[in-house]
């Protein structure tokens, strides 16, 4: 059922607007005033708020967030953490980006408000190693919240005492996984771990622990000032308030845009709003919905509302909200290798199926586009995903962790979707898409 | 005698940056610095070297091969010294959409260097996404970004880094 409610931004509301990430300009905006709402509620009362606001992740599990809070113990002797997952590094996504560097506070109020209502009085906010500029501002916005008293001893006056540490990676996507992010939280290598135990029982320093992306936390604030009705009023029955996704790829207007859950695929594509259509003499191909790791879609699917549940049924995801869009020049089997490419080099190396599998893959691919492929290469590399994690379903995958599932099923649906621009370079004997077997693609100049 | 790590004013910042560092964790738990240490040290020296390992490693009470362990999984640590800049090119799926594949030839060209390679003055990688997508392609020079690059203006940032 479609929202009745006019549809506003709220998370992308303050950006462009002039010093939008200091704590004054957040003050203006109301900035904090959830926090005191929150203050003076009972902690399981916050909780119980934020499953009614029907929030769920955004960093592309999308498990709802209050029932995530909900897990950690009450009455654990263990100290609790709270670990901002800030380790942005799905290719085409880079939205966590912009809130860090343009309104960080919003994040910082929502991690008070989770701290409290977690009991947790130390947070470290785990930001990829190559955002530099996010890390300065958002530690600018934390010195900010020390020295204004909503940080340390007391938080805006209350007996409840929170710290609050950057910690910036040093270059592992597989860092982002929430286990492996708590691996390297402890100073070691990414490693992730066996699930159960879950985080939220045995987590940073076998401790309980919550796991938020950024975007996550900056939506937890609307929830208490304007209600918990309201926000899942902007959603769906499923899946409250607004989203950012970020279009990129060869559309007129790339960005981030916040968008409600209803906007269809198409739109974010073609609307004056947002991506403005496609480049002068140049038709859609192909579409990722949700990072790279997403399932692709066809030119003739893109009428889909870029929710969770819509796009399930798709049998893709909204993942981390990264729509990638290419053009009718782009040549398949070379995007599949560059995406192909990017798991093989960021594979822990912990499974065998992903160690093995990930550059196995990105040799077949590249054999295919050099033109030097067979047509029993397809068979391999087809059987060599579904080594690594079969398809469908999504999330049943041979390794301890879903950068397997991650790695295989871009493979399964370009091969299903595009077979026969694979076979094509197959039997041509070179990439139908340009003149040399291996040349580079895209515009630049 | 082997030349001492640090300047006196270097050895300033690492004493007062490892006490920083270590006061963000449990008492018990100061190996979990390992990461933000590692990256005092390069910040102070340019690179890791081992010397410098062994000492982070002997701070946070952990052996030395457990830094050397944490240093060599990550791609932002430099094990050898590298060039004066080091320039990480993103050429994935956004990026090599809109020419980032051609922009790193120009690069290799114009370097004189092959991804991967280093010279006093340059380090060339080919990186992973640098989350720059609806500005690519992307670039950064040591960890500063760069974006919605042309080869105009990739040859005036490159004329700036003397």
């Amino acid at each position: 059922m479609a929202s009745t409610t006019a549809f506003e931004p709220i998370i992308s509301g303050a950006w462009g607007k002039p010093q939008s990430w200091t704590l004054d300009s957040y003050r203006k905006r109301g900035g904090y005033e959830a926090l005191k709402k929150a203050l003076e509620m009972a902690p399981a009362a916050i909780i119980d708020e934020v499953k009614k606001s029907n929030l769920r992740g955004r960093g592309g599990a999308g498990f709802p967030t209050g029932l995530k809070w909900s897990f950690v113990p009450k009455d654990s002797p263990k100290p609790k953490y709270l670990a901002v997952n800030a380790d942005e590094s799905e290719p085409g996504t880079f939205k966590d980006r912009y809130i860090l560097e343009l309104d960080p506070h919003m994040m910082l109020e929502g991690i008070a408000i989770a701290a409290y209502a977690l009991g947790v009085h130390t947070c470290y906010v785990y930001i990829r190693g190559e955002f530099k500029f996010p890390a300065e501002r958002c530690q600018a916005a934390i010195d900010e919240a020390y020295k204004a008293g909503i940080f340390g001893k007391t938080v805006l006056g209350k007996d409840f005492q929170l710290d609050c540490y950057v910690v910036r990676g040093a270059g592992a996507y597989i860092c982002g996984e929430e286990t492996a992010l708590l691996e390297s939280l402890e100073g070691k290598k990414g490693w992730p771990r066996l699930k159960p135990p879950f985080p939220a029982v045995v987590g940073l320093f076998g401790c309980p622990t919550v796991v938020n992306n950024v975007e996550t936390l900056a939506s937890v604030p609307h929830v208490f000032s304007r209600g918990s009705d309201w926000y899942a009023k902007l959603g769906t029955d499923k899946s409250g308030g607004t989203r950012l996704v970020c279009l990129s790829g060869t559309v007129k207007r790339p960005g981030v845009y916040e968008v409600d859950m209803f906007t269809t695929l198409s739109d974010l594509i073609f609307n004056p709003k947002y991506g403005q259509g496609m480049p002068e003499g140049r038709k859609v191909k192909a579409v990722i919905p949700g990072g790279s790791s997403a399932p692709v879609l066809g030119a003739d699917e893109l009428d889909v509302a870029m929710e969770f549940e819509a796009l399930k049924v798709k049998q893709t995801m909204a993942g981390s909200g990264g729509v990638i869009v290419m053009d009718d020049s782009s040549c398949m089997v070379r995007c599949l290798w560059r995406v192909a490419r990017f798991y093989a080099e960021e594979s822990c190396g912990q499974c065998t199926p992903c160690r093995e599998g990930t550059p196995w893959q990105t040799r077949l691919l590249r054999k295919i586009e050099e033109g030097r492929g067979e047509m029993s290469d397809l068979e391999m590399l087809s059987h060599v995903a579904a080594s690594i994690a079969p398809y469908p379903p999504i999330g049943l995958g041979n390794t301890i962790c879903a950068l397997g599932d991650a790695a295989a099923l871009p493979t399964h649906s370009f091969l299903m979707r595009f077979r026969a621009e694979f076979e094509a370079h197959i039997h041509e004997k070179r990439c139908p898409f340009g003149d040399k077997p291996w040349g580079a693609f895209g515009d630049w100049s | 005698m082997a030349e001492p790590l640090f300047t006196p004013e270097e050895q300033k910042k690492f004493d007062a940056g490892i006490a920083e560092i270590i006061s963000h964790y449990p008492s018990d738990r100061k190996s979990a610095g390992m990461l933000p240490a590692l990256r005092l040290l390069q910040d102070l020296k340019g690179w890791l070297p081992p010397d410098g390992m062994r000492l982070v490693a002997k701070h946070l009470e952990v052996t030395p091969e457990r830094a050397y362990e944490v240093a060599s999984f990550y791609v932002m640590y430099h094990l050898k010294k590298p060039g004066k800049y080091t320039i990480d090119v993103c050429t994935n799926l956004s990026c090599a959409l809109w020419g980032a594949e051609k922009m790193l030839a120009y690069l290799e060209e114009k370097l004189g260097l092959t991804a991967g390679e280093a010279n006093e003055k340059f380090t060339l990688r080919e990186t992973e996404c640098l989350a720059s997508c609806g500005t690519a392609p992307c670039l950064q020079v040591n960890e500063e970004h760069h974006e919605n690059l042309t080869k105009a203006k990739l040859d005036a940032l490159l004329a700036k880094l003397t």
